[in-house]
């Protein structure tokens, strides 16, 4: 059986060019004009994009299921453009034992939207005192390590686990908090956590760790990825880094290239988020250095978290907010990134960062596994939380206005989306 | 006016309606028998997640003068207790028919999240360091009460203490600052907020500096976990630059006049024995306190119905 997606612009890697994409089992087979096959998957008037990849997702389980479950979020992200995501390891247990890797690794293949690819902890259970088995994991097929949620404070235990990286050929992603500067903060540290009389999140307490890997980078020649930037300073230690040379990549999210501190001032904890909302000059910065390169790749940091834990007091509910759906109508309604551009960021350039390039983020050539979705990059759209795939309702987003809407989404030659509604 | 959860929110005209109405207020207190039917039927809950005499003790002796229903939330033997969420308990307690909140909480913000939850009129009786607007309410109004003025254009105010984790501090910014008076803080480096610049107040680090222009001397209460937070050095050098001594007093203008919202840390922050300073108005802070209480209740639950 065949689908052809048809009507459509594909983007490549150097321009984007009128044509149908057929697709047989999950291959895709034929790229050119007026192509005909079974299924004809509708994608006039929009763009045909390598399926996006996202390379921070929290997904809840184990631990959290009442909030998220491997199957709930795959759908969410399917109706994002998703084909592929990276889980965050801090679940409960943590992902710091094969046992967990494959559980997860499992719940994805059995939900069967997109391909779900299990980080590991670098430390024990993400304490930060003990080595997790890297090179176990790594066997295991884990590519990316992180504590996130936190930093690894100790630098003699963040040198030992860059030296296992290279010997391993992993990525190291670092969650960038001196958590000592950050005790209690709720919001970044600005004029309005004064007027608020809550204590603030520095931007330092990031730039410091950003600074500290980055040297380590330099020290042990490893691959260190930077987990949602926020500040216009970590932009531009990032920026010198790669201009030295160093193996260092970036990611920011959609909200802290669309939403400024500012929105803490209603007292409402879904703007709690961890790094915090900054400031305009902030956005500016990270903006230009996700067009000029220094910032890699968009990543969600999709956090579903319970109604209830979100209306606990400011200081006491938990950071995150949801956003798999609508990363890319937020990214598109703050920056103009142009087709080519956009697949970068959002699938080629993760793929290459969690090191899944043979089967995500390609070109949409002959003999590639046919992950693809369909984006009408005019089209504009209202967040309503009542349609959203995931289990969780968190997200800062409700009622605004975006450009750039998925329409389908193809995960290995079948249609998970189409025309926005999820398949199954 | 619906809810009293800010001073900015009130507004100068709102501030100058209940300074105004609290004369009123005022003189129901000096009465024989000090109470009103002026909000009979009406319920009021205080819900005070946080220790509190003077705040605690002056609503609800302003709810009974205005004959309204009074209704005690205790945390320690509430359900709170057992783990019931803030938006259970507000719900709970609005299911059973009240007209106003009095809520404390050490959680900022908490006076906002709660308003989503109930129909009924909150007032903020402290919010972490964020607002306590009642307390600034008493404040002008003791002050104008004590200098005999109306307008406080040109007084020169000046607030002493651990302005960072202060919400006496931050509600008497906005309050004094809309009547128009000038003024100070000082405080230690580590005890001023960062990022301030927005605010009409001057800084100081030198309390001997500012005390011969200062009307109004505003002492602050300093916490003991300051001390353990490491945010001064020790109390005794803390004492011996920002705290109230004899000498401190004596340099004071002969018209100046000393207030402190209570409860003071004797020892630290208040030297001198407050009996010994000739123009305290800490006791008038006190006894205002009651009818401030009774004019922002009468002002946000008699106007529902107009």
């Amino acid at each position: 059986m065949t689908i052809v997606v048809k009507g459509g612009s594909v983007v490549g890697t150097n321009g984007v060019d009128s044509a149908d994409v057929l697709v047989e089992n999950d291959v895709i087979i034929k790229v050119g004009k007026n192509l005909t096959g079974d299924i004809t998957l509708d994608a006039s008037g929009c763009h045909i994009f390598p399926g996006f990849v996202d390379l921070h997702a929290h997904l809840r389980e184990p631990g959290r299921e009442d909030t998220e479950t491997i199957e709930t979020a795959s759908r969410a992200g399917a109706k994002g453009g998703y084909t592929a995501l990276i889980a965050m390891p801090n679940t409960n247990p943590a992902h710091d034992s094969v046992t967990v890797i494959e559980f997860v690794r499992e719940q994805g293949r059995k939900a069967g939207l997109l391909d779900v690819f299990p980080s590991g902890c670098i430390t024990m259970g993400r304490q930060g005192e003990a080595l997790a088995p890297l090179a176990e994991l790594s066997a295991a097929g884990v590519r990316i390590f992180t504590d996130d949620g936190s930093g690894v404070q100790d630098p003699v235990l963040m040198g030992r686990a860059m030296q296992y990286a290279i010997s391993l050929g992993v990525t190291m992603a670092q969650h960038c908090e001196v958590s000592a500067l950050t005790q209690g903060a709720v919001m970044n540290e600005c004029g309005c956590s004064s007027d608020m009389g809550v204590p603030g999140w520095p931007a330092i307490a990031e730039e410091m760790m950003v600074q500290r890997d980055i040297e380590m980078s330099r020290i042990t020649g490893a691959s260190v990825h930077f987990l949602h930037l926020s500040t216009a300073r970590s932009v531009d230690l990032v920026r010198d880094a790669k201009a030295e040379g160093l193996n260092v990549t970036a990611e920011v999210t959609p909200h802290h290239l669309s939403l400024t501190q500012e929105l803490l001032t209603t007292f409402d904890p879904v703007y709690k988020v961890n790094p915090p909302l900054r400031s305009m000059k902030d956005i500016q910065a990270l903006k230009v250095g996700l067009l000029d390169g220094t910032i890699d790749a968009v990543a969600t940091d999709h956090a579903p978290h319970a109604r209830r834990d979100k209306e606990l007091t400011l200081d006491q509910a938990p950071p995150g907010m949801i956003g798999l759906e609508t990363a890319l109508g937020v990214v598109l309604s703050a920056v103009d990134l142009d087709p080519v551009q956009i697949a970068a960021v959002m699938s080629r350039n993760p793929a290459r960062i969690a090191q899944i390039t043979e089967q995500h983020g390609h070109n949409i050539g002959v003999g590639d596994i046919a992950h693809l979705c369909v984006v009408d990059l005019g089209a504009t759209w209202q967040v309503d939380p009542s349609k959203l795939a995931s289990k969780s309702r968190n997200t800062p987003f409700v009622g605004r206005q975006l450009r750039g809407m998925v329409r389908s989404t193809m995960y290995r030659g079948q249609i998970t989306v189409q025309d926005g509604v999820a398949q199954k | 006016m619906k809810h009293l959860r800010s001073i900015s929110e009130t507004g100068a005209e709102g501030l100058l309606r209940i300074l105004n109405l609290t004369e009123s207020m005022a003189e129901i207190n000096t009465r024989a028998v000090p109470k009103v039917p002026a909000l009979r039927g009406k319920t009021v809950v205080s819900l005070f997640f946080e220790d509190s005499t003077r705040t605690r003790l002056s609503f609800e002796t302003a709810a009974k003068r205005l004959s309204a229903e009074t209704m005690n939330f205790s945390v320690s033997t509430s359900s709170v207790n057992k783990g019931e969420s803030l938006r259970d308990t507000i719900e709970t307690i609005t299911d059973m028919g009240v007209d106003a909140f009095v809520v404390r909480h050490k959680s900022v913000g908490v006076p906002w999240q709660i308003s989503q939850w109930t129909n009924a009129s909150i007032i903020n009786a402290g919010d972490g360091a964020h607002q306590h607007p009642t307390q600034a309410l008493v404040d002008c109004f003791t002050v104008r009460e004590a200098l005999g003025i109306q307008d406080l254009s040109g007084l020169n105010l000046t607030i002493v203490g651990d302005i960072k984790h202060s919400r006496v501090a931050r509600s008497n910014i906005q309050a004094f600052s809309a009547l128009g008076a000038n003024i100070t803080l000082v405080a230690p480096p580590t005890l001023l907020p960062l990022n301030i610049e927005h605010w009409p107040v001057k800084v100081s680090n030198d309390l001997d500096a500012v005390l011969a222009s200062t009307d109004v001397l505003y002492m602050l209460r300093l916490q003991s976990e300051r001390m353990a937070q490491g945010l001064v050095p020790s109390l005794h050098e803390y004492s011996t630059r920002y705290g109230l001594d004899d000498k401190r007093v004596a340099a004071l203008q002969a018209s100046a006049v000393v207030m402190h919202p209570g409860p003071m840390n004797r020892g630290v922050e208040m030297l001198i024995d407050p009996s010994d300073i000739p123009n305290s108005l800490i006791h008038r802070q006190v006894t205002n306190g009651v009818s401030v209480r009774m004019a922002v209740l009468f002002d946000l639950l008699s106007a529902e119905e107009m």
